[in-house]
């Protein structure tokens, strides 16, 4: 059974639908992401998870009990902000203490749950200063041992990395996934950067307009968008309009719009008429001097307009002959090579035909 | 940018030279004529004397402090108009924290209002205000009548309570009521709602939220405010004059006295200076007690 459930969830302010009729199961042990740009609604979902707003309709279910009734305090639900929201006043040790102070645990237990606290978020020492002595990072963590330390059922976790820099983000993802395993608490985690969600979750729920657009592990969310909106809002990704022109043993045919037909691995829904946009991947497309030897792959002439150089990959926008660009994304790993194309130079744009996406409108 | 000297000096001279002037030296004056013998008719004997032929010395004496330790009445003055300025300064307290968080937690546009309402006494003469207290406590007023025949319904005695301290009370808190919800609310405002978010996601219900995270904060915002009342009130000598008859008479009263009605210049003085050292305290300790509490 789900650890959390969200049943036919609506949530209005005024006139805006900030969530529309979302459900959705989670369950326990579950590392889950809410995935979307700013106004889509994922905050809006979260804090009505924890409590701090009710839906108008639906409900939310914890642990086989409808909690939709009850408040942010009655849930054994703990949040971690996207300020940290530490409590100015007490020193680290205080800050973690307050919650099992809250829920009455026993004095001569506190020290040992505190120690283990910080322990899990590796702050172990710092129980003595204050807020404003530690860096973003630490902050970050004494927030996280703050609502991890009397083992909430699920914690929350609303965009927790947008205030600290590229590296540091990427070493407290790294700390976030163990430290998941380690105390296996369902972790809902809120944020609008898809590389995160990405990384971070066993499953993903990409939100816009108050609905959920697709909810699927990673890899299949990348790789498989299911419409137009999440192929776009995740990761880089060519949208080209396509008509399909006839379907045979697998393959379509599409005709993408001013570029030429491509065969097009055939997907459900993929019938002759049918209108859409064929999704690619830069790295799935290449660009050469000549096209490829091997048959079946599309290819079309284009020159190099721009590129803009990585340092591990290089992306190259390439525009066709009719002005339409595509991007193709050239990993720079060739040995003595630093730099294939320069721009004004011709050159073939390939991909095979299972390597984009057919999405019907 | 970093400013030069003049310009530093140009920008600090001015308030620099008014205070010397206007508090600075004035002290001073007093600190002197503390030390000195009073005139024979009233004001100040004079500072210098000439006891023998071009030979001047300094007049001073110790006689005005040995006066006020001499009778316990000058102490016990001082103790009731502490204890007149620490009750008001508690009325106040509890009177405008809810007030003052009323205004923080409402809407920016009410909040405007509300706080114009609270400083819209500050319109009308102080005097004008304190009078009109003295109409309301009056014997004569709707608010009294009612009262007593109130009381009458339950067999009891008409109570009076201009000229007694109660009344005194009254117009302290009353006066001094926008000094406490002014620092109080300008703390308050400035609250990161969400700490109240996090200690509620935490398990506080609103009662601890009060009072381990909104309480604690406002603390330097509490300091302020009672400093703000705590002094003027201590010192005071309209209201007790006003609304205290004989029986709520403060220091200040006595040290008006002095200067305008006994004409014991020497001897105001020295009251003057009792309390401006205790005031001084008091306000030193309540910075250092909000600096050591880490606020």
């Amino acid at each position: 059974m789900a650890l959390l459930e969200i049943k036919n969830v609506s949530r209005r302010f005024g006139s805006f639908l900030a969530v529309d009729d979302v459900s959705l199961s989670i369950s326990a042990g579950e590392f889950f992401c809410l995935l979307g740009p700013s106004g889509c609604g994922k905050t809006t979902l979260l804090r009505m998870v924890a409590g701090f707003d009710r839906p108008d309709a639906g409900a939310v279910w914890i642990d086989g009990a409808d909690v939709t009734a009850l408040a942010p305090e009655q849930r054994n639900v703990h949040t971690v902000f996207q300020s940290y929201a530490l409590f100015p006043h007490m020193s680290v040790f205080d800050n973690i203490t307050f919650p099992l102070r809250m829920s009455n645990v026993a004095k001569a237990d506190i020290q040992a749950r505190v120690a283990e606290a910080l322990e899990d978020v590796r702050l172990t020492g710092k129980e003595k200063r204050y807020p404003n002595e530690l860096s973003g990072g630490q902050r970050q963590r004494v927030a996280v041992a703050r609502a991890l330390v009397n083992r909430p059922k699920i914690l929350l976790l609303d965009e927790p990395l947008a205030a600290l820099d590229a590296k540091l983000k990427e070493q407290m993802q790294l700390e976030l996934i163990t430290l998941q395993k380690e105390v296996d608490i369902t972790f809902i985690y809120v944020t609008h950067d898809q590389q995160e969600a990405l990384a971070l979750s066993h499953r993903v729920a990409v939100m816009n307009n108050g609905r959920i657009e697709q909810l699927d592990e990673p890899s299949r969310i990348y790789g498989f968008p299911r419409n137009r909106f999440v192929a776009d809002f995740i990761g880089q990704c060519n949208l080209l309009e396509a008509r399909v022109v006839a379907t045979a043993d697998g393959v379509g045919n599409l005709d993408l719009a001013g570029i030429g037909t491509v065969r097009q691995r055939q997907e459900d829904g993929m019938s002759a008429g049918g209108q859409g946009v064929l999704a690619l991947r830069p790295e799935k497309i290449t660009i050469g001097h000549s096209a490829p030897a091997e048959d079946g792959w599309n290819h079309f002439r284009g020159k190099v307009f721009d590129f803009l150089y990585f340092g591990d990959v290089t992306i190259y926008v390439v525009e066709m002959e009719n002005g339409q660009r595509i991007e193709a994304m050239l990993p720079n790993s060739a040995p003595g090579r630093a730099k294939f194309f320069e721009p004004g130079d011709a050159v073939e744009v390939s991909w095979r035909p299972d390597a984009g996406s057919f999405l019907l409108d | 940018m970093k400013e030069s000297r003049t310009q530093r000096w140009l920008v600090g001279g001015p308030p620099l030279a008014y205070l010397l002037v206007f508090f600075a030296i004035p002290t001073l004056i007093m600190v002197v004529a503390s030390f000195r013998y009073a005139g024979e008719y009233d004001g100040l004997a004079p500072l210098l004397i000439e006891e023998e032929a071009g030979q001047r010395t300094l007049d001073l004496t110790l006689e005005s402090y040995r006066l006020f330790f001499s009778d316990t009445l000058y102490v016990e003055l001082f103790l009731k108009s502490f204890g007149y300025a620490l009750i008001t300064t508690l009325a106040c307290l509890v009177i405008a924290y809810p007030l003052a968080l009323l205004i923080a937690r409402s809407p920016t546009r009410v909040r405007d209002l509300l706080v114009l309402l609270v400083i819209l006494p500050f319109w009308s003469n102080f005097l004008i205000r304190v009078y009109a207290w003295m109409i309301i406590l009056g014997p004569e007023s709707a608010f009294m009548r009612v009262m007593n025949s109130g009381l009458a319904v339950f067999g009891l005695e008409p109570i009076e309570l201009l000229n007694t301290p109660f009344a005194v009370l009254v117009g302290l808190v009353y006066v001094h009521l926008p000094f406490m919800v002014l620092p109080l609310y300008a703390n308050l405002e400035k609250h990161d709602s969400s700490l109240l978010d996090a200690a509620q996601d935490l398990g506080a219900n609103a009662w601890r939220r009060f009072w381990r995270v909104t309480f604690p904060l406002s603390l330097p915002g509490v300091y302020a405010g009672a400093t703000l009342v705590f002094i003027p009130a201590f010192g005071i000598f309209a209201i007790p004059d006003i609304l205290g008859g004989t029986n709520g008479i403060m220091i200040g009263n006595v040290i008006k006295q002095q200067f305008l009605d006994t004409r014991d210049w020497p001897f105001g003085s020295v009251l003057s200076m009792i309390l401006t050292a205790v005031a001084i305290a008091i306000a030193g300790g309540a910075a250092w007690y909000a600096r050591r509490s880490r606020l």
